[in-house]
């Protein structure tokens, strides 16, 4: 299988996805660059986390009109698996990839902590290998990180299984506590109908070595192999 | 436009140059300087860029050692790490703009030192920052404190470069003047690195970045070379305003550029901008330069001549290219969508010479500007009422009458509550190096396709440098060293940020001397070098000086990162020690401030050659693996570094029982700082092995209890619930700050 991690003028996480992939899980992957359209024949895409074009207008919305992303939508489109961390979750809601969108942090702060997120469904590209309701240890940073969308969406990605990440207690509870930015019903990352294309705001790709903290975050990725 | 402005002695003066200063000009040019020269002078030969108090007695800091590879005097130290990778650090402060302007003040701060770093070659992968407030009760500093974390935090976060710990401070004596010290350090190969060194006549210079503004005009001379009054407000144009996501795209165009065989020399134009980069390249490379600042890449029309040298605008860089490598230069900075404009050429004339429309504009021998430049004597006095604040009769101080209790305020005071508030907002994750994080007494950082780790600490306790600078000194240097080696990490050199207030006054300089003099001694009875740093003088409003504050940063290696040691207990049923010893030392203490209002009597006394001993131990039990925790005892003692083992831990806290005993003042006891002491709790079938490195150094061990249960429990003093003791210390700060409940 080979990977490609997209690069955007700002991007930050893109040489530790590079390196989750590459040097911890061992994979083939390439670096794709925004102003290529050429998807350089990948079997998986990964939109890493950062600032894209500064993020000084709204967080990934100058990425969405990138050369590279026009290729993104249509590799996503035909089913090809695609996720996006922190600014890249951002990216794909901006593109309408996924739905809704994500929002300055309620407490006006960006955040950079660990968090606890529970699997809510197992049915998505990038969670087959985790089991529905299990509990993985992956840092979040962020400053505008509070997933937000009208309640015929929520209702939606609920009644559709959409909803594959959420933030929740040392225990599993979804507690007001446990939410890190005040993201709606705690949810920490969506898919679309189909399952391939993935968001969230966890950072996985900071959560795959011991030595660093926590290994929750190989399951993401190991779940695209199978 | 040039303006058309006749150089006078008033002008001079209201650029901060002294009628002698301004005379040795007239002599060295043998004529009247152009405006724009005297604005070259000026900058040139401000405190901020010349040292020229400083530099004598800087001589005297220990700067080699055999994994030195680089010194003071380029744009960062450099520290050889084996296995043909080194790193390249370097602290700096950002003082009076972050007190001006606290958001873009710091974070162009951070971006500046970044800027150092990369300039080398290297690689930035950590941050530290030192930030020093005002009391948390003075009206301006929760804003103050807010806008600087922000604009850490918004310039760090955006360009990539994690935050990886650093020190909060609060103390009245920086009501008018905060300090914000920022470190960066990165990783470069030892066959890649680069130095800014002009050379080769005939070289293209090239101009790469943001485009030049006017922002930050005198930034280096008006705002950082003088004291504050009241009308300082008004020098807000004069800080910089920052862009991240420029310095990141920078970042990794310079980084691609020296991948390749492209370039001579680089440098960040960072304070006096383009004037000093040039100045500087040319000075280490003993050749000139001749600009054409015609050529400048500019952000508006009309920026005159003056405004193009002096202008401090961030994320500019200087490059003498290969001469014919232009185009391949250009190419890469327009693959990250930056510009690269040709503005001049390296000479052989010893001359710094800019042009306009044809016409030489400036033209001043580089020396007269960098090894020429004034050099001060300045006079040293010691303070007359030294002696009187040293003095502490502890029979005026009451013994507490419940010592749970004054663990509690000191846990939730300013100094030793959480920084959890603070650090929250920095990424800490980014570049995927971090294996500890903030919260331990040093950060460690791996290094990638390597064994080796780097340990990473930021430290000075200036209420120590106040009431005796010299001990002050020494301990901000051997408590640094001390954070590393009861992490498991070897201390091998540092960077110093200088804090002071005004050189023109004999008891700042008498300050300056004695803090040098006693980091000096201590980096030698260390085996440390000094191998990068910055001096801020003028620290002072309305007359009044800072405390001295010699912030260091220390660097160090830990050949096996699995060896590395963090500072909460681990396991229940661990033996808890304390090597080294306690005395009857209350002064200068954060319990004689925080809870009796005191800042009174004599820094404890250090013993450098026990203190390098223990540290010894330290290191050897760690490389042993025999220890499950360690800890430095520092501000509030025994008590507060016990409870901080219980708590600090990122999981549910872990409760001690301990007693101690001693023939000294209890106070003393629990909350005294004798220096050289380290709390260590480890598995009881280590215990005879630590006994026996510590006797063979010569180093008190004293067993103290055990690790356990749900209490914090010194018997016959309290005993606490360490739920409610880690409640209390983690919302604190975020309390008092946002004056709501967490």
């Amino acid at each position: 299988m080979k990977w490609g991690v997209i690069t955007f003028p700002g991007s930050l996480d893109d040489r530790d996805a590079l390196h989750c992939l590459e040097v911890v899980l061992e994979q083939h992957v390439v670096p794709l660059w925004h102003k290529d359209p050429d998807l350089h024949g990948v079997d998986a895409i990964i939109l890493p986390g950062g600032f894209s074009y500064g993020d000084y207008l709204r967080c990934g919305a100058i990425a969405r009109f990138s050369p590279v992303m026009q290729s993104v939508v249509a590799f996503a489109n035909a089913g090809g698996p695609v996720m996006g961390m922190c600014n890249g979750f951002q990216i794909l809601c901006e593109s309408g990839l996924l739905p809704g969108a994500l929002i300055r942090n309620q407490s006006l702060s960006y955040v950079c902590e660990w968090t606890r997120v529970r699997v809510e469904t197992t049915r998505t590209a990038f969670t087959t290998a985790c089991r529905a309701g299990e509990i993985l240890r992956i840092p979040i940073k962020h400053g505008e990180g509070c997933y937000v969308a009208d309640d015929t969406v929520l209702q939606q990605l609920e009644d559709n299984g959409q909803v594959v990440f959420r933030y929740v207690n040392d225990v599993g509870e979804v507690t007001a506590q446990a939410n890190p930015n005040g993201a709606l019903r705690n949810i920490a990352g969506v898919t679309n109908a189909r399952g391939n294309v993935v968001g969230l705001m966890p950072h996985p790709e900071h959560a795959v070595e011991t030595l660093l903290g926590s290994e929750d975050g190989r399951k993401l990725f190991l779940s695209a192999l199978r | 436009m040039r303006q058309n402005i006749t150089v006078t002695p008033q002008v001079a003066q209201d650029h901060g140059l002294t009628p002698d200063e301004y005379q040795r000009i007239l002599t060295t040019l043998g004529r009247t300087p152009t405006f724009e020269e005297l604005g070259v002078f000026s900058v040139m030969w401000s405190e901020h860029c010349s040292y020229k108090s400083s530099r004598r007695f800087l001589r005297n800091l220990p700067t080699t050692g055999p994994e030195i590879l680089q010194g003071p005097g380029e744009n960062a130290g450099i520290v050889d790490v084996g296995d043909g990778l080194a790193v390249v650090f370097k602290i700096e402060s950002h003082n009076h703009p972050s007190f001006i302007e606290p958001y873009h003040g710091a974070a162009t701060g951070v971006g500046g030192i970044i800027r150092d770093v990369f300039t080398m070659g290297a690689r930035p992968i950590a941050s530290l920052n030192s930030l020093r407030f005002g009391a948390l009760t003075h009206p301006r500093t929760p804003y103050l404190v807010k806008g600087v974390v922000s604009g850490i935090g918004g310039y760090g976060n955006c360009v990539g470069v994690p935050t990886v710990g650093g020190e909060v401070y609060f103390d009245e004596g920086y009501n008018g003047n905060i300090l914000v010290n920022a470190f960066t350090l990165g990783t470069v190969r030892t066959d890649r690195i680069f130095r800014a060194r002009a050379a080769g006549v005939g070289n293209p210079v090239i101009y790469v970045g943001s485009r030049t503004g006017r922002d930050g005009i005198h930034g280096a001379s008006l705002l950082a070379s003088r004291e504050f009054d009241a009308k300082s407000e008004e020098l807000r144009p004069a800080v910089q305003v920052g862009d991240p996501f420029t310095e990141k795209l920078l970042i990794e165009a310079c980084l691609e550029l020296m991948q390749r065989d492209l370039i001579v020399a680089i440098q960040d134009m960072g304070a006096a901008g383009l004037t000093s980069s040039s100045v500087e390249m040319a000075g280490r490379g003993g050749t000139g330069f001749a600009l054409n600042l015609k050529a400048i890449p500019t952000r508006e029309a009309n920026i005159s001549p003056y405004e193009l040298l002096l202008s401090e605008s961030q994320e500019r860089m200087l490059i003498v290219a290969k001469a014919g490598c232009e185009e391949d230069v250009r190419a890469i900075f327009s693959r990250w969508d930056l510009e690269a404009e040709v503005v001049g050429t390296v000479t052989d004339d010893g001359q710094f010479r800019a042009s306009w429309d044809g016409e030489e504009v400036v033209r001043i021998p580089v020396a007269a500007l960098t090894d020429d430049a004034p050099v001060y004597e300045r006079p040293t006095a010691e303070p007359v009422d030294l002696a009187e604040r040293q003095s502490l009769d502890l029979a005026t101080i009451p013994l507490p009458t419940d010592y749970g209790q004054v663990l509690l305020q000191l846990l939730t005071s300013p100094n030793l509550a959480s920084k959890e508030w603070v650090y929250h907002q920095y990424d800490s994750f980014v570049c995927g190096n971090t294996v500890v994080q903030p919260g331990s007494d040093a950060a460690i950082i791996r290094l990638k396709g390597t064994t080796k780790g780097i340990g990473l600490s930021v430290d000075c306790n200036s209420r120590y440098c106040l009431l005796d600078p010299y001990r002050g000194g020494q301990i901000a240097v051997v408590e640094g060293a001390r954070n590393l080696a009861v992490s498991g990490v070897r201390p091998v050199a540092l960077s110093d940020c200088l804090n002071f207030g005004s050189p023109e006054k004999p008891e700042v300089m008498w300050q300056f001397q004695q803090a040098i003099a006693g980091m000096r001694d201590a980096c030698l009875a260390l085996g440390l070098a000094v191998v990068s740093g910055n001096v801020s003088f003028y620290n002072e409003t309305e007359g009044r000086a800072i405390p001295p504050t010699p912030t260091i940063a220390t660097v160090g290696i830990l050949a096996d990162l699995t060896n590395h040691v963090t500072q909460w207990f681990k396991n229940a049923g661990d033996v808890i020690v304390m090597l080294g010893e306690t005395k009857e030392e209350l002064g200068a203490s954060e319990y004689l401030a925080s809870i009796h209002g005191r800042t009174a009597g004599a820094p404890p006394t250090l013993d450098l050659a026990y203190e390098k001993r223990l540290q010894d131990v330290c290191l050897t039990a760690a490389q042993e693996r025999l220890l499950s925790s360690a800890h430095d005892l520092a501000e509030g003692g025994f008590a507060v570094a016990l409870a901080e083992a219980c708590i600090t831990r990122p999981e549910q806290p872990l409760g001690a029982t301990v007693a101690v005993s001693g023939k000294i003042r209890p106070d003393a006891l629990l909350f005294g700082e004798s220096q050289s002491r380290v709390l260590a709790s480890l598995p009881r079938t280590a215990l005879p092995r630590l006994q026996a490195i510590a006797g063979a150094a010569n180093i008190t061990l004293t067993e103290l209890g055990v690790v356990g249960g749900a209490d914090l429990n010194i018997v016959d003093y309290f005993s606490m619930p360490v739920s409610i003791l880690r409640q209390e210390w983690r919302t604190a700060l975020a309390q008092k700050l946002t004056n709501r409940p967490q």
